[in-house]
């Protein structure tokens, strides 16, 4: 496979870990937060943190948009599902991810309602052109990566007069969410970990570009590194920070040059601009509420807002008490840390946001990298 | 005797209607015309409700399952090889000889008789080619809307004539090798790239296949195999689970070792889909102890549904029964059970 292959060299990456060795000073320490859940997903499944040396840690951040959307907007998507006027349409992601009470979308369609899977915006648009006499509702959800494609949906809808088309949208943003787990409420204080770097995202970036990143690595003086998601560019995204860090550098690096530039796609960010605009402020689950980290459609495109076409009231979900996420998203815990992990949480019955996707930070340990952890085979043990 | 029947079927453009399934005449058409026109042998030309079998010494497999596959038919196969294969493989799986088959159909009222015939024709040409009688079936006719067109079940009852076989899922020790027979996920994602919705043209074509031949050469040459199962639903991750599970040990695999098409590999890249949990239609996990290994994998590569064997891994000593992977970059993770099922994920 062309273009992956070349990225997932053993040798390379037996160099490349060799090469990060190398470079770490004997007394220092290198926690380092990729912020995305592909970059998390391909961390485990790869088994990358063996190739690293014991000075660097890897905190695995809340850039999982299946995790991060509270129960709540959940529920809102589950009370419009079950309204029988509706077709919902959303990506595969979200059929799995439990509401209150365990209700989920794949639930739902086993109780009858119309849910639809699709690939693609441009499927739900059909799916409406097909349905005139039905209300279809795209489920938006994902980081700026998928937000184009929304934006694009409404936007074709307000052009073709698509009138039973309506988009419950939850995109959200990167740069508040960072800056957030940086000096937000409850950042990491005197007995946290502290945070020595980010690998940036790889799509995203491709939107937003590199430059996004600039003034908080500047006003934080946290180096970061754009990474791919196959294995070699990780490597080299951590090699790139723990040379940074060693200089005393805070640099926005771009080691994902195939595809992100320092401007990123502006076509696609006018676009969006076009069609959508920030919300005041925005619930994520495991962080609280984020100012201006969400985006909903703009007041002349109300008519495709599913949030102003239906009433929708404002759903308040609640997580798990025992639920330590928050804390994971931060660095403060590692998963095993948590009580409900593998015992209560688990990928089949997951409590907390950091379990609902396979891209989470708990799913991802639990599925790829259990063995890790002989805590918590005592824990079995003792059960 | 048609012509107490009325005029032939309308196989061009007539269906499936519920008289179809009401025990009158329209049944014993369909009956006639259509199943036993296919199936064609002596224990069904003798028109009783059973089969009366006469079986070689040895111990009996029984094995049983139930297809539902949309769509029904996809490249490489369909529901009907798919419903012979399946079963058979299951029989193979214990070392036996597959003798005969029983076949059920549930059958939706409105699916055209040109459609049930197809697939009819082609479990008849799957059985043939494997050497397995259709010995005794039954069909229903359910109303619009009570199943998805056709619903096939299938019983297999094969005889172990080897007495020395002892092959069981709860026989892997710690040390035995493990091999596989073939590359991983080509019926899974055959039948994912032709489902609807799903329009990205791949050269992918399910491995659906009869495997007892391949079985008989192995068992031939390695009659001390503790373990075979054909990884289908869940695909390769879940049957070492269930092995590890059943055995109480560990497992151990090394991921460059693991054969995938690149295309197949491509397509799981792009709906972010791990190929260890795609099902197989046409493969085997064998387990063996290990000074048996080369031996069996040299009878494996010499036949022609063994060609890209491979030895993946090993069984370990484990109080978890942890299935791991050594990965190609040299790090270790487990393969993991499915959690809920295979979703493409997009964001």
């Amino acid at each position: 496979m062309k273009y992956v292959d070349d990225y997932r060299d053993p040798d390379l990456g037996r160099r490349l870990a060799a090469a990060i060795a190398a470079a770490t000073r004997p007394a220092t320490r290198y926690n380092f937060m990729e912020f995305c859940g592909g970059h998390t997903h391909a961390i485990a499944r790869h088994g990358l943190e063996d190739l690293l040396p014991d000075a660097v840690r890897l905190i695995h951040g809340p850039g999982c948009p299946v995790c991060v959307l509270p129960v709540g907007r959940l529920d809102m998507a589950l009370s419009l599902a079950r309204d029988h006027r509706v077709i919902l349409c959303t990506y595969g992601d979200m059929m799995r991810v439990p509401g209150s009470g365990g209700d989920s979308l794949l639930r739902a369609r086993t109780d009858g309602a119309d849910v639809r899977m699709v690939y693609s915006t441009l499927d739900a648009l059909a799916v409406a052109r097909d349905a005139p006499d039905r209300e279809v509702v795209f489920f938006a959800i994902g980081f700026e990566t998928t937000t184009p494609p929304t934006a694009l949906a409404i936007r074709h809808a307000a052009e073709t007069e698509l009138t039973n088309f309506s988009v419950f949208c939850n995109h959200v943003l990167t740069p508040p969410a960072v800056l957030h787990i940086l000096d937000g409420p409850g950042a990491p204080g005197a007995d946290a970990v502290p945070l020595d770097g980010f690998i940036g995202p790889a799509h995203v970036s491709t939107v937003i570009g590199s430059g996004a990143y600039e003034p908080f690595a500047e006003a934080h003086r946290k180096p970061v590194a754009i990474a791919g998601f196959e294995p070699l560019d990780i490597l080299q995204a951590v090699l790139m920070l723990v040379r940074q860090v060693n200089d005393g550098r805070f640099e926005v690096e771009n080691q994902y040059i195939r595809a992100v530039a320092r401007d990123g796609n502006r076509k696609a960010r006018a676009l969006v601009a076009e069609i959508m605009t920030p919300r005041e402020t925005f619930e994520w689950r495991g962080l609280g509420a984020i100012p201006r980290s969400a985006l909903r459609p703009r007041d002349g495109f109300a008519r495709w807002d599913a949030e102003r076409r239906f009433d929708l009231g404002d759903l308040m979900g609640r997580d798990h008490p025992a639920c330590d996420c928050g804390a994971i998203l931060r660095g403060l815990k590692e998963p095993p840390d948590c009580r409900l992990f593998g015992a209560a949480c688990t990928p089949d019955t997951p409590l907390g946001a950091c379990m609902v996707s396979a891209e989470g930070a708990c799913a991802a340990h639990w599925s790829y990298g259990r063995f890790r952890h002989p805590r918590h085979r005592e824990a079995r043990r003792a059960l | 005797m048609r012509s107490s029947l009325g005029p032939p079927l309308n196989l061009a453009s007539g269906r499936v209607e519920m008289a179809h399934g009401a025990g009158g005449r329209a049944m014993a058409q369909l009956i006639d015309e259509l199943f036993l026109a296919a199936f064609d042998n002596a224990w069904l030309a003798q028109g009783n409700d059973q089969a009366r079998l006469t079986v070689p010494p040895g111990r009996l497999a029984l094995a049983t399952d139930t297809f539902v596959v949309t769509p029904r038919v996809f490249p490489g196969g369909d529901i009907g090889s798919m419903a012979v294969h399946g079963t058979i493989n299951d029989v193979a799986m214990s070392g036996a000889r597959p003798l005969y088959l029983t076949a059920g159909f549930v059958i939706e009222d409105g699916l055209p008789l040109g459609d049930l015939k197809a697939t009819v024709d082609s479990m008849a040409a799957a059985a043939r080619a494997a050497g397995v009688a259709v010995v005794c079936g039954d069909t229903k006719v359910v109303e619009r809307g009570q199943c998805d067109g056709l619903y096939i079940n299938t019983t297999g009852l094969g005889v172990i004539e080897d007495e020395r076989l002892n092959i069981s899922g709860d026989r892997a020790r710690p040390g035995d090798a493990i091999l596989l027979s073939g590359t991983l996920g080509d019926h899974g994602m055959a039948v994912m790239s032709k489902r609807e919705n799903l329009t990205f043209d791949t050269p992918i074509v399910s491995d659906s296949a009869a495997l007892h031949d391949l079985v008989a050469a192995m068992v031939t040459a390695v009659p001390d195999i503790r373990v075979l199962r054909d990884p289908t639903r869940g695909g390769l991750a879940a049957t070492l689970n269930e092995l590890a599970r059943q055995s109480r040990v560990g497992m151990l695999l090394t991921e460059s070792a693991l054969p995938i098409r690149p295309e197949v590999r491509g397509a799981c890249e792009l709906l972010g889909l791990d190929p260890l949990n795609v099902a197989n239609e046409g493969k085997l996990v064998a387990i063996c102890p290990p000074e048996a290994a080369e031996t069996l994998l040299n009878v494996m590569k010499g036949h022609p549904l063994g060609l890209d064997s491979a030895i993946i891994g090993e069984a370990v000593a484990d109080p978890d029964r942890f299935v791991q992977m050594q990965t190609a970059l040299g790090g270790r993770r487990i393969v993991d059970w499915l959690a809920g099922q295979p979703l493409p994920r997009i964001c």
